[in-house]
């Protein structure tokens, strides 16, 4: 069995008397998609925020590849990436300024040649003069996506790829993804609120609920536990605490 | 992934990233003129007022009439301190007014190589600003700083890592409490203007406050600047004590950014700053 790319251990992160990431484990399988579900208030960001080590957790072991990320974390950073519509590049930086600096950040070759065949891939080669901050959304996304994508990243993590963006939009980016795994073997962690695209793109799925993983499985596997018709029915039942009757009968889950 | 590419990409200090940062305020800079005019704009401003302040004077008082640059090279002098303390805390607030803080630590981006690039863009902030001002300095008041010589090398870094210094406490502090403490750029370093003898000696200055003097680069500099252009002296006693007391103040200050850093990633401050 091949090692997993990412290896959680007991995470635990708290704010004061505020517990975001109470006492998880998981591991993430390399070249699968998983979801990391969860309502607001989860645990879901925080748990990104660890494993890209912006946020030092209070106590647990995360490993990437092999490596503490606590530890050596840049032995690891040049071989990952990330995506999220909640974080900005620079809004007076052209999109080539803004990509060039991050491919030499990423000690990367040939940035010009790279930066022409991301551009023709994602379909952004006539914003790469423009400046970020007029882009609309869908078109930020898009080059954010380039960005995450610069270093072929052997793992993605992707905070909400598609939130804000219309259903074309949306699809082009899911396209994209599956196609980039397909080609790469790439392993992507996302966090996400659309279910559809959970269902669409993700192996595996990690529900969390008030810092705690709380049930995790297949999509298919889920549907069949929870005996719903859709991953939203499922993501409810999780984020009221239904109570889950295995067809075993037995409790799986909390009673409110 | 290639040995080379692998090694640069490790290596505990990358000029690369540097260099790339640097690259990437250079852009800033270069798209918008009113910056670079604003960069000369206040030093330009001090040194017109302040020289016509020594205009005045000189009719009147012998002590300048003897030495008509003092208050000129004094204002110049100060603005390198103040841009440079300027020139590493706006540009690093940039990063949290555009929220792109947590994109550059999710890249292999080490803190001290953003530490690196925010004194390379201070440099050049603050030679674009002063020397403006020194420059028309000249055909205004025929007065050219650049006739300190050597000795005005050593003024000019001297107070340049001081800058940094104080910039990068700044910036920890900016980091670690966020833009509202951003008011603290505009108002540190003034705080030491009138404990650094810019504009008299640092005799007239109670005992007491003497003795805290002593312990800033700047007051050590500000005294050699008056040996040079009243005695026609260079005191390297100041020079080896301004040079000393940086050593420790620029340690002190990369420390003390990184120490913040290192707050902010256990509190979430990297994740929650923007504009």
């Amino acid at each position: 069995m091949p090692r997993p790319d990412i290896q959680v251990e007991h995470l635990d992160k708290r704010f004061g008397d505020v517990v975001a990431v109470d006492d998880i484990s998981f591991t993430v399988a390399r070249g699968s998609t998983t979801a990391l579900l969860g309502g607001n208030g989860a645990g879901k960001t925080t748990t990104l925020a660890i494993l890209l080590g912006l946020l030092l957790p209070t106590s647990g072991r995360v490993t990437i590849f092999g490596e503490d990320i606590l530890r050596h974390r840049y032995r690891v950073l040049p071989r990952m990436n990330f995506s999220s519509p909640y974080v900005d590049l620079p809004k007076r930086l052209s999109v080539r300024e803004n990509l060039t600096v991050y491919a030499h950040l990423y000690g990367l070759a040939r940035t010009r040649d790279l930066l022409d065949r991301l551009a023709a891939d994602l379909d952004i080669a006539d914003l790469m003069k423009r400046s970020y901050g007029k882009l609309s959304a869908g078109q930020k996304t898009r080059v954010a996506l380039a960005k995450a994508l610069l270093n072929d990243p052997e793992l993605l993590l992707l905070d909400e790829p598609t939130a804000s963006l219309d259903p074309d939009t949306a699809d082009y980016v899911r396209s994209y993804l599956e196609a980039y795994r397909t080609r790469t073997g790439a392993t992507i962690l996302l966090a996400s609120h659309n279910m559809s695209e959970v269902e669409r793109l993700c192996d595996d799925v990690l529900m969390l609920r008030a810092g705690k993983l709380v049930d995790r499985g297949t999509p298919e596997a889920l549907l069949t536990r929870y005996g719903r018709k859709n991953m939203e029915e499922v993501f409810i039942d999780i984020a009221r605490e239904r109570l889950l009757l295995a067809p075993d009968g037995e409790d799986r889950n909390v009673v409110q | 992934m290639s040995d080379r590419v692998t090694a640069q990409r490790m290596s505990v200090l990358s000029l690369r990233r540097v260099a790339a940062m640097a690259l990437r305020y250079l852009y800033l800079l270069r798209q918008s003129w009113p910056r670079i005019l604003e960069l000369m704009y206040w030093p330009t401003v001090q040194m017109v007022l302040w020289g016509f302040i020594t205009v005045f004077l000189a009719g009147k008082t012998p002590w300048v009439a003897q030495a008509p640059g003092i208050f000129l090279s004094a204002v110049l002098l100060w603005d390198v301190l103040f841009r440079s303390q300027l020139g590493v805390s706006l540009v690093f607030m940039e990063e949290m007014w555009s929220r792109n803080l947590s994109q550059l630590f999710v890249s292999p981006l080490r803190p001290v190589e953003l530490v690196f690039a925010l004194l390379t863009i201070s440099l050049v902030r603050t030679l674009i600003g002063v020397c403006g001002a020194a420059l028309v300095a000249i055909p205004i008041f025929h007065y050219s700083i650049f006739d300190l010589g050597l000795p005005l090398i050593a003024f000019f870094t001297n107070l340049i890592v001081m800058g940094w210094a104080v910039g990068l406490v700044v910036s920890g502090i900016i980091l670690r409490y966020g833009l509202g403490a951003e008011s603290i750029a505009w108002f540190a370093i003034f705080a030491l203007l009138p404990l650094s003898g810019v504009y008299y000696p640092i005799s007239v200055l109670p005992g007491w406050v003497q003795s805290i003097s002593f312990f800033l680069p700047a007051s050590h500099v500000f005294e050699g600047m008056r040996a040079v252009i009243i005695d026609g002296a260079f005191r390297v006693d100041l020079l080896i004590n301004a040079v000393v007391l940086n050593a420790v103040y620029l340690a002190a200050g990369l420390a003390t950014f990184l120490h913040f850093f290192k707050v902010a990633r256990r509190g979430g401050q990297l994740l929650q700053v923007g504009e």
